[in-house]
């Protein structure tokens, strides 16, 4: 029996919505979904009129969908945005090579223009090639360091205002989940926030408009607009801690659909107690990058890159900074350390 | 690996010696009867000592439980509650330096009508732990979940506390205590219990039933069980509510309330002390110790329990929120064993936000916490609503449910709009009303609000809670209509 659109009660419903589990129709449902994003971004106050902002598409349904959705909104409601694409390129072959195409595919359908910062370029080394050094373990705490950091500059390059990101609510979810389970307080309490504090040099605030559509729905959305993306998942990301995060969130989304947003909701409200250390914002004293060492992340991760160290930069290594920063050779016992890896 | 700033040990990668012949750690010289942690042998002794040890001092170092106050025991009859009963009888007989000072009691509330038990069964039940209990020596009361029906309105309310728990008042109580040696020995008897009703047992199911999933119901019991226990320990004058939860249930207990998104309460409901009902402040002292250190020491030194199922006893995985929760966190500690410690360690990070002992308006009406349902500009709750109205035809208030009120009554407005204040009989009869959702869903914090939401109908909630639903209905009114006179914000009602 045919059910109705419960919104236009007109046209036949053609989806049920993953967040209510209420019937719409097609054309209801894209309102709907259209509506939602406009309304986070007015009630966060996330562009202001005339700003150059940076849509960081990496190929995948949220990017696209991101692009597609901000281009009709920034027509529709005249939010005076100039928009453009960046893409980051890791140098995984057979994943991120492939997604490019698809970005570039993206550029040409939405006539934006679109910047490509490649791994290589930035620092000399890719994905690949890291792997073959770090092993299948802790890879990805070196691909999320650096694609932040090149995101950032080549958002300088470009010079825009802001960048916003395809984070949905399961990802969102999923990161609060993540930072309760390894104990990070400090991520815990800025991990929900929708945009990123814009003080200092050198860092472009970043911002994410579908922080309240889920994963679900931004595949329906994409479907039905029959939008082009490229959907397979990272190689290297089944070894990943996140993964377990995942099928829990996914497994919970089964028992009471609602459990993303109350995830999200539960983050928010948050409070930590005062007297717990939290780190502060400063700069990396080797590249000025913001950093809460005296050494940014990537920083330590290239040299122990370079230095053929893979594990420096994995957990403790306060107390390598000096020695990293005057050039001092590190005693035998610590390269020791540094360097077993498992595969 | 999993935690954010972690060390990497060395000796994890030695392959593992033979553990069969290890000496203890503590006393070197027993040979070791237990391995508590990767690295840590203990003998039997050792494992005792360090097993009381740790109780003594967490209720030591926050100084919470003064000399001489009465405090409430609360004993499922699990291992870890056993366990709490068994650290206090040993702590009450020691020498008296370091003597236990205060004046405990056992209750129990029996869960079985909720679970479907024959009568046979929960009396047998019953009786075992009455053995238990009567061999401790305290007083114990053994109640029927079902007298939660009977509660009045009050249980729900904050209470001022009844006397001084500055810290430094402690040292001063703890002189006095030792001055003044002589205490009345306690009889050590239970309290004859009341009679099960039958009809009280059906209408506990019906409101258990009531609830269409498994989440919602495991939460609504769990709520009304420590309303009971409040009630409890309010009427017989106790000021403490000892939990016997321990380190990996409440590790579970987090991860549950941040999906039902308690994110606002996490303090409470895993901190050590829980004083929102302000007069009764829940303590839960097993908190550091895990499950496994439990099951070693009620095995080693013959702890009795007696095991009760519970509502998701024998459940499929997906039953329950709660349920997940637990498999999930029992599976991630088997690949990263640190992973229990890592989300307790979190928990003490946190607190309540807005300091959540002090106001009285604005507590949830079923688990009394300060409710988190202030929409801010852009948030998870404000995207909800959003999404909710943009799917339907119409906004949802408009529609009218409810019954109008008998004939005969003083309210004539259709929403029994009272302005007289409520006495004991007033003018709006209330149990002739049945809530409406709507209007119960403003009173409740967020994830109560989801609790209600999974509810099929509210005709089955308990009267009390009903009552209250309409007294303060009644006083936001009341406000209201005085706002513009109102100087400044009242602390209490």
């Amino acid at each position: 029996m045919p059910v109705s659109c419960s919104s236009c009660g007109e046209k036949r419903a053609a989806l049920k919505r993953p967040k209510t589990g209420h019937s719409l129709c097609k054309e209801c449902f894209f309102m709907a979904f259209e509506e939602e994003v406009h309304q986070t971004i007015v009630n966060a106050s996330l562009f202001k009129s005339g700003e150059s902002v940076a849509i960081a598409a990496s190929g995948g349904k949220d990017s696209t969908v991101l692009a597609h959705v901000m281009k009709v909104l920034n027509e529709r409601y005249n939010y005076g945005l100039e928009l453009m694409l960046i893409s980051v390129d890791e140098g995984i072959t057979g994943y991120r090579d492939d997604s490019l195409e698809t970005v570039k595919r993206n550029q040409q359908q939405y006539e934006l223009p679109l910047k490509i910062v490649s791994y290589e370029e930035l620092y000399g080394w890719t994905m690949d090639a890291i792997v073959k050094q770090v092993g299948l373990k802790n890879n990805c705490t070196f691909c999320g360091v650096f694609r932040r950091q090149a995101l950032d500059r080549g958002a300088l390059m470009l010079k825009v205002d802001k960048i916003c990101t395809g984070h949905n609510a399961d990802d969102v979810a999923e990161t609060v989940l993540m930072n309760v389970l390894r104990g990070d307080i400090a991520r815990l309490r800025r991990c929900t926030a929708i945009s990123t504090a814009s003080e200092g040099e050198g860092v472009v605030p970043r911002c994410k408009p579908l922080k309240y559509a889920y994963e679900k729905e931004i595949v329906l959305y994409a479907y039905f607009k029959k939008l082009d993306y490229f959907s397979t998942e990272c190689i290297y990301s089944p070894n990943a801690y996140r993964g377990h995060a995942r099928t829990f969130l996914k497994d919970l989304e089964s028992i009471r659909p609602s459990s993303i947003i109350d995830i999200i909701h539960s983050g928010e409200n948050l409070s930590v107690r005062e007297g717990v250390k939290m780190p502060v914002q400063g700069t990396c004293s080797r590249c000025g990058y913001i950093s809460s060492q005296a050494l940014c992340k990537s920083c330590v991760l290239l040299e122990g890159l370079n230095r053929g160290l893979p594990k420096l930069g994995i957990g403790k290594h306060h107390r390598l900074h000096g020695k990293i920063l005057s050039q001092q050779p590190l005693t035998e016992k610590e390269e020791r350390k540094l360097k077993s890896v498992e595969f | 690996m999993c935690q954010v700033e972690e060390d990497y040990q060395p000796k994890l990668q030695r392959p593992e010696e033979h553990s069969v012949s290890r000496k203890c750690v503590k006393c070197k010289e027993e040979l070791a009867a237990v391995l508590i942690r990767a690295g840590d042998p203990y003998c039997r002794s050792c494992f005792r000592d360090y097993f009381t040890h740790k109780f003594r001092a967490m209720l030591g170092k926050t100084r919470l439980i003064f000399p001489g106050e009465k405090v409430l025991l609360a004993i499922s009859g699990g291992p870890s509650s056993s366990a709490m009963l068994s650290q206090v009888q040993q702590g009450l007989s020691q020498s008296a330096q370091k003597k236990l000072r205060f004046l405990p009691a056992i209750v129990h509330i029996d869960e079985g009508g909720a679970l479907g038990l024959s009568l046979v069964e929960r009396q047998r039940l019953v009786s075992e732990l009455q053995v238990i209990f009567r061999a401790s020596g305290f007083n114990f009361y053994t109640i029927p979940l079902e007298q939660v029906l009977d509660l009045p309105s009050s249980v729900v309310n904050v209470a001022p506390p009844s006397f001084d728990q500055a810290p430094d008042s402690y040292k001063a109580a703890v002189d006095v205590d030792l001055q003044g040696a002589g205490r009345d020995p306690q009889q050590g008897g239970g309290v004859p219990e009341p009679r099960l009703d039958e009809s009280q047992t059906r209408s506990l199911q019906q409101l258990l039933g009531s609830a269409a999933t498994l989440t919602a119901r495991a939460e609504l019991l769990s709520t009304l069980r420590q309303h009971l226990l409040v009630h409890t320990a309010r009427t017989r004058g106790y000021s403490k509510l000892l939990l016997g939860e321990s380190c990996s249930r409440l590790a579970v207990r987090l991860l549950t309330c941040v999906s039902l998104g308690r994110g606002a309460h996490l303090a409470q409901d895993t901190g050590f002390s829980d004083c929102r009902f302000g007069d009764v402040t829940l303590v839960r002292p097993m908190r550091e110790f895990s499950a496994k250190e439990i099951a070693v020491y009620n095995h080693m030194f013959g702890v009795p329990t007696v095991i009760i199922p519970t509502l998701d006893t024998k459940m499929p995985e997906k039953a329950s929120i709660q349920r997940l929760s637990q498999s999930f966190v029992s599976r991630l500690q088997q690949d990263f064993p640190s992973t229990v410690s890592t989300i307790y360690r979190t928990s003490e990070k946190l607190q309540t936000a807005g300091g959540g002992c002090s106001a009285q308006d604005g507590r949830c009406l079923l688990c009394v916490c300060s409710v988190d349902t202030a929409a801010g500009k852009a948030s998870a709750l404000q995207a909800r609503l959003i999404s909710e109205q943009l799917c339907c035809q119409e906004p949802a208030g408009t529609v009218q449910v409810g019954p109008t009120p008998p004939a005969g009554q003083c309210c004539s407005a259709t929403d029994g709009e009272c302005g007289r204040p409520a006495g004991g009989a007033g003018c709006c009869s209330s149990h002739f009303r049945a809530p409406e959702k709507k209007e119960l869903q403003k009173l409740l914090c967020y994830s109560c609000q989801l609790i209600l939401r999974d509810m099929s109908s509210v005709a089955h909630l308990p009267q009390y809670i009903v009552a209250e639903a309409e007294r303060r209905k009644r006083r936001s009114l009341m406000k209201d209509e005085i706002s513009e006179f109102l100087l400044e914000e009242e602390g209490s009602s």
